[in-house]
């Protein structure tokens, strides 16, 4: 996964790591304070995936919608923590919906920032090397995972998400959606994520959204999307 | 100002004319086709509230294209229990609940806002409703103050409602574009859609949400609360 994404990973397992040596109620605030969720930079200016993403919609994009689901996660893991150490699990257990929430958001914007690049640099064109032989594989072509990409955008009833994954056990590739900001686990390894959220694009595109799922393809950068793929 | 009789009526009579030569007759089975009702205010009429834009966005092309899907999805299910072909059936299930619930949603949105200016706005205009808030809640304040917490904590898209259930109130909500057909009277609902607000609120949905509170259009809640309104869902032929 990203490094940006989880630039808080070695805090968090050297919380885990001190856990077994520190009594619980040190353990939980100590590890929740030092494993906060941040906003990651972007590594393009917010205008620069135009005329394709206007950088209006970057900008508010990043700045406060993926802002509120970090502050909205980190908000949740500390009422989680505050739980724990009370050994109130029903309170604990009743913050799952807003971790998943939050957390999802955090992580979806997070790989969606870093599948996509400017249309003069990494972004566009068509896969190439063993992530290209594997959509042929499993596609038939890349113009065909495009189209199943964007039928199953277009038929997201509400807020939600399409992925390219791949299967850990089969180890082939698959389209599947996921609701609102339910992140993509278990089997599923994703490799490229479509935010079909209206945030993302109706700014720019309005109600016409099949316009901004074709567009998107301009800037969706394949280096990113393959790395993901030989890496797992 | 508005008087939603008239404009019922109005959808009523449109529809029937329309169905006399709609209907389907290869199947042998009537099925309604449903329209886009008309405003019974202007685009702007709301503003500053919700901007014209939005307004002319979400009536002419989003509840329009619920409208169109819907009438698509009830054809082809038609067709599908004509052909005895129950897994068809069964696959276009969502489609009909996403579209029909859109189409419901919004008839019933746009008929409980109202011009600001306009008397239905103000509170009084539900007196029976009022009073019944104030017992399930204490004060009208306290109602609005909660509603509009459960609007807020919503994730994704969806609704908020005031609905009846038997002799008491509630406040709930539905996921996408789920309609409230489980036995309760809808009363109130809201949008939060990000398409509702976002052209004029951006990311603040929190003022969205303050500011409809402006147009409510409490006539038409007491009229639902009463079960005196001609009950939009329960109108025959497409009348919505």
């Amino acid at each position: 996964m990203s490094a940006t994404l989880m630039r808080t990973a070695p805090v968090l397992r050297a919380a885990a790591r001190a856990s077994g040596a520190v009594k619980p109620m040190a353990m939980a605030s100590t590890s929740f304070v030092r494993g906060k969720a941040t906003l990651p930079d972007l590594s393009y200016d917010y205008g620069a995936l135009e005329p394709h993403i206007s950088g209006k919609i970057m900008e508010l994009h990043h700045k406060k919608h993926h802002q509120t689901y970090v502050t909205g996660l980190n908000s949740a893991l500390e009422t989680i923590g505050e739980a724990e150490s009370k050994g109130d699990f029903t309170k604990a257990a009743s913050v799952a919906p807003l971790l998943n929430f939050h957390g999802g958001g955090h992580l979806n914007h997070s790989l969606f920032w870093e599948n996509l690049a400017p249309a003069s640099r990494d972004g566009g064109g068509e896969p190439s090397g063993s992530l290209k032989k594997a959509i042929g594989e499993d596609f038939g072509s890349f113009d065909t995972l495009r189209k199943q990409m964007n039928t199953a955008l277009a038929g997201i009833q509400g807020s939600g998400w399409a992925w390219l994954v791949k299967d850990k056990q089969s180890g082939t590739l698959g389209v599947v959606t996921r609701a609102n900001q339910d992140p993509v686990t278990g089997n599923f390894v994703p490799l490229l994520g479509i935010d079909a959220w209206e945030h993302a694009y109706y700014l720019q595109y309005e109600n016409r959204k099949a316009e901004y799922f074709e567009a998107i393809w301009n800037v969706v950068n394949w280096k990113t999307v393959a790395s993901r793929f030989d890496k797992s | 100002m508005v008087n939603f009789g008239n404009v019922l009526q109005g959808y009523l009579a449109a529809t029937q004319q329309m169905l006399s030569g709609d209907q389907l007759n290869n199947t042998k089975m009537a099925i309604t086709t449903y329209t886009l009702p008309t405003l019974p205010y202007a685009y702007d009429a709301l503003e500053p509230y919700i901007s014209r834009e939005i307004m002319t966005l979400h009536h002419e092309k989003h509840h329009q294209a619920y409208v169109t899907n819907l009438n698509a999805a009830l054809q082809a299910h038609v067709a599908a229990v004509t052909a005895g072909d129950i897994a068809s059936q069964i696959a276009l299930q969502a489609s009909i609940k996403f579209n029909g619930g859109g189409h419901i949603n919004h008839s019933l949105f746009w008929l409980n806002l109202s011009p600001s200016d306009a008397p239905e706005t103000k509170p009084d205009a539900a007196p029976s409703l009022q009073t019944e808030i104030e017992k399930t809640w204490g004060t009208l304040d306290a109602f609005k103050k909660a509603f509009s917490a459960t609007l807020l904590a919503l994730q994704g898209s969806g609704w908020g409602w005031l609905v009846k259930e038997g002799a008491s109130l509630r406040i709930i909500t539905t996921k996408d574009q789920d309609p409230v057909v489980g036995g309760e009277i809808p009363v109130l609902g809201v949008d939060m859609w990000e398409h509702a607000y976002y052209l004029q609120y951006l990311n603040g949905k929190a003022a969205y949400v303050e500011n409809i509170w402006n147009v409510i259009n409490w006539k038409t809640a007491e009229e639902r609360f009463l079960g005196t309104g001609e009950s939009i869902l329960e109108a025959p032929n497409g009348s919505i």
